[in-house]
């Protein structure tokens, strides 16, 4: 199977926060090209493919996180619909009428019911609806019909099948950051073909989105010499200045921010350059948002760099992406892997 | 049934030939006649026997909608309802644009670039936009074209128990109930008119009722069930799974009272479940089909739905199952009244 038809697939996975088991075997599944994979106490897949150099090898690990936001049931009523609240950062009014699966003693689909206009106050419209008046209708018709299949805690993912758009462009859920790992896979599958010094230390990480934990023990147990992660970044869209956006089929951003080693930026600026893949610059003041603000300070810190990849409208239902960016994070990673020596290593140490 | 073709099945108002081409076919052997009109409305014509009154039962086969308005320098597509969306319901969705179903979706900002102040206010349609992963107009505009609908994606599906969910119930699921009815043998004078434009006015129905001159009519619909959390027990309208609707007023009509009645009594008779709708708003077929001519008497069997207009919306096959059952019994009341009775 191609990359981009396993992202489709990623994409439809469920695994909100702390749940992302499917996530990671639909990875793990897709990834022929690896020596050994493991699983660690928060769930982290962390895939080995070992380099070609003499012991002891540099230790790159790359890290995108496979869980997505969604919702978690807090409240059956009693004329069996369902209430909930969200993990991860929704926007409230992007949920009004999604569809979605719960994932109880059995996976039930239902829908998040809107009022009718018929039904309406004309002043309701210009209001929003707040979380806590929103319900899930499963269609069942108490409590008690409700509670033997679900219960309180339960997660919930928005159901919803990935769409093809013209060109290279794709929407569908959880691309933030279903995206990234496609990249990783598009990487180790290039590296593949090529020699390479360096271990490679592919991770699909955890609970990124409740707080970067995924990337807090997985950097522990690798004790890498060098990290990249690959997460999606916001795309170009109206409404929002293109200051604050990269631009979507131009390639993945590159982060500039305290969260980013200089020395390992300018290095991979220069594989792009040399290698003519497209990349935009994505100026990040407030580094806080990925996994690589967990890995720089893993143990006694990390050399750190970020790879965005252009999704517009993020944390909806339709998180929209250019493959071709995809691919190119891939090949950059791929060609920037394949370059570290000991020796490249060594030098990220002395400032 | 043949619901689960007919709702996903794209027919906006004016644009139904999805809707027509697939119950053509299905209604051509049933009926003594078929016939379509300058509106396009379908209209199949089971003969009876003279003496006994001549019904129209009416359903409509437009959906609501949303119509490309401009195609924007970066490819974007803007567009407005056509019949009554709430604009609420529009964001995060995946839309299939014009006859091609090109597919798109309806983006919004992510909640990290927003003030919170955005937050409060509802995403008002003008900011609203499709996104087809175009680049540019010229990219779009081979595409798709002012003036195209553009329709939700959701697939029909059988749901817990006796619920299924889909778009467009509103008013496929009167199509398909209609179509039932013509399967079976009523032994009285049936003009089944499958009607378009309802939804922006009632307008198909108008052309077919001059057009069929009926004694009597029934319009087969889909009403708003609010029995939902939030709403009180006064609100609900109606409540999915007590039954078909019966209608005493909406914004188009005052059903005839004797009809009325005597759908009650029948449905009484009959041990079949049936509720009042508990609401006067929206308009229906009936509106424009009683004051065709001199007037016709009619009424409105109703399906009770929730989240109807919305993309998605759900209905249960009991109540379907029910309306048929009920306007079966209707027909062959019929079958032994005289037209003076009405």
């Amino acid at each position: 199977m191609d990359i981009r038809s396993i992202l489709r697939s990623l994409s439809a996975s469920p695994g909100i926060s702390g749940y992302e088991g499917c996530a990671a075997d639909v990875i793990e599944s897709a990834c022929p090209w690896i020596d050994e994979s493991r699983r660690d106490t928060l769930g982290n897949l962390i895939m080995l493919k070992r380099g070609s150099g003499p012991e002891p090898r540099p230790k790159i690990m790359l890290a995108a996180h496979m869980d997505e936001i969604g919702l978690i049931i807090t409240k059956i009523e009693k004329e069996g619909f369902v209430r909930f609240t969200t993990i991860g950062g929704f926007d409230p009014r992007v949920l009004l009428a999604q569809e979605v699966t719960a994932h109880g003693r059995q996976s039930v689909h239902g829908i998040i019911g809107a009022k009718p206009p018929h039904v309406q106050d004309p002043k309701e419209r210009s209001k929003t609806v707040p979380l806590e008046d929103m319900f899930i209708d499963f269609g069942f018709a108490s409590e008690q019909e409700a509670a033997a299949v679900l219960t309180v805690g339960d997660p919930i993912t928005m159901r919803r099948s990935a769409v093809d758009l013209q060109g290279s462009y794709m929407a569908g859920k959880a691309m933030d950051d279903r995206a990234g790992a496609a990249a990783m896979l598009e990487c180790l599958k290039q590296l593949n073909r090529m020699e390479h010094t360096a271990d490679i230390y592919a991770t699909a990480t955890v609970q990124e989105e409740v707080g970067l934990r995924g990337a807090v023990t997985s950097s522990y147990g690798i004790v890498p010499d060098l990290a990249i992660a690959l997460d999606a970044g916001f795309g170009d869209m109206p409404g929002v200045p293109d200051s604050d956006t990269i631009q979507i089929g131009h390639g993945p951003g590159i982060a500039i921010g305290p969260h980013v080693h200089p020395k390992l930026f300018e290095a991979v600026k220069r594989t792009a350059e040399e290698w003519n893949i497209r990349y935009s610059l994505e100026p990040s003041p407030l580094p806080g948002g990925t996994d690589t603000f967990a890995i720089q300070v893993a143990r006694a810190g990390v050399p750190t760099i970020l790879l965005s990849i252009p999704v517009r409208y993020m944390h909806t239902p339709v998180e929209t992406l250019n493959y071709s960016d995809v691919a190119a994070a891939g090949k950059l990673l791929a060609m920037f892997t394949a370059s570290v020596e000991n020796g490249f290593v060594e030098g990220l140490l002395c400032y | 049934m043949l619901l689960a073709q007919l709702t996903d099945a794209c027919g906006g108002p004016g644009h139904e030939e999805q809707v027509r081409n697939l119950l053509r076919p299905e209604v051509t052997p049933l009926a003594d006649e078929i016939r379509t009109d300058a509106m396009g409305n379908l209209i199949a014509v089971r003969k009876g026997p003279k003496g006994n009154p001549h019904v129209m039962l009416a359903a409509h086969m437009d959906e609501v909608c949303l119509m490309v308005t401009s195609i924007e320098k970066n490819g974007m597509l803007r567009f407005r309802p056509v019949g009554g969306i709430d604009p609420r319901v529009l964001v995060a969705k995946s839309v299939a644009v014009g006859s091609r179903q090109i597919a798109g979706v309806i983006g919004a900002k992510p909640i990290h670039q927003q003030q919170a102040s955005e937050r409060e206010r509802p995403m008002p349609v003008d900011q609203l936009y499709i996104d087809l992963g175009c680049t540019s107009r010229d990219d779009a505009g081979r595409l798709v074209n002012i003036g195209d609908y553009a329709y939700f994606t959701t697939k029909y599906e059988q749901l817990n128990g006796q619920l299924s969910k889909g778009k467009a119930f509103d008013d496929r699921a009167g199509c398909s109930m209609l179509l039932d009815l013509l399967r079976r043998d009523h032994n009285v004078a049936i003009s089944a008119a499958f009607t378009v434009q309802e939804e922006v006015g009632l307008r198909g129905a108008a052309t077919a009722a001059y057009d069929i001159q009926p004694d009597l009519a029934v319009a087969l619909e889909a009403t708003a069930a609010a029995d939902t959390p939030g709403a009180p027990d006064h609100k609900h309208a109606t409540t999915l799974g007590g039954g078909p609707c019966l209608t005493f007023m909406d914004r188009s009509v005052i059903p005839n009272p004797k009809l009325v009645r005597r759908l009650q009594t029948l449905a009484q008779q009959h041990g079949i479940p049936f509720q009042m709708r508990r609401n006067t708003a929206g308009g229906t077929d009936a509106g424009s089909i009683s004051l065709s001519r001199t007037g016709v008497p009619s009424a409105v069997l109703a399906l009770p739905c929730r989240y109807i207009h919305s993309p998605v919306s759900l209905l249960s096959r009991a109540d379907y199952h029910h309306a048929v059952e009920l306007m079966s019994a209707f027909l062959h009341s019929l079958a032994e009244s005289e037209v003076d009775s009405l």
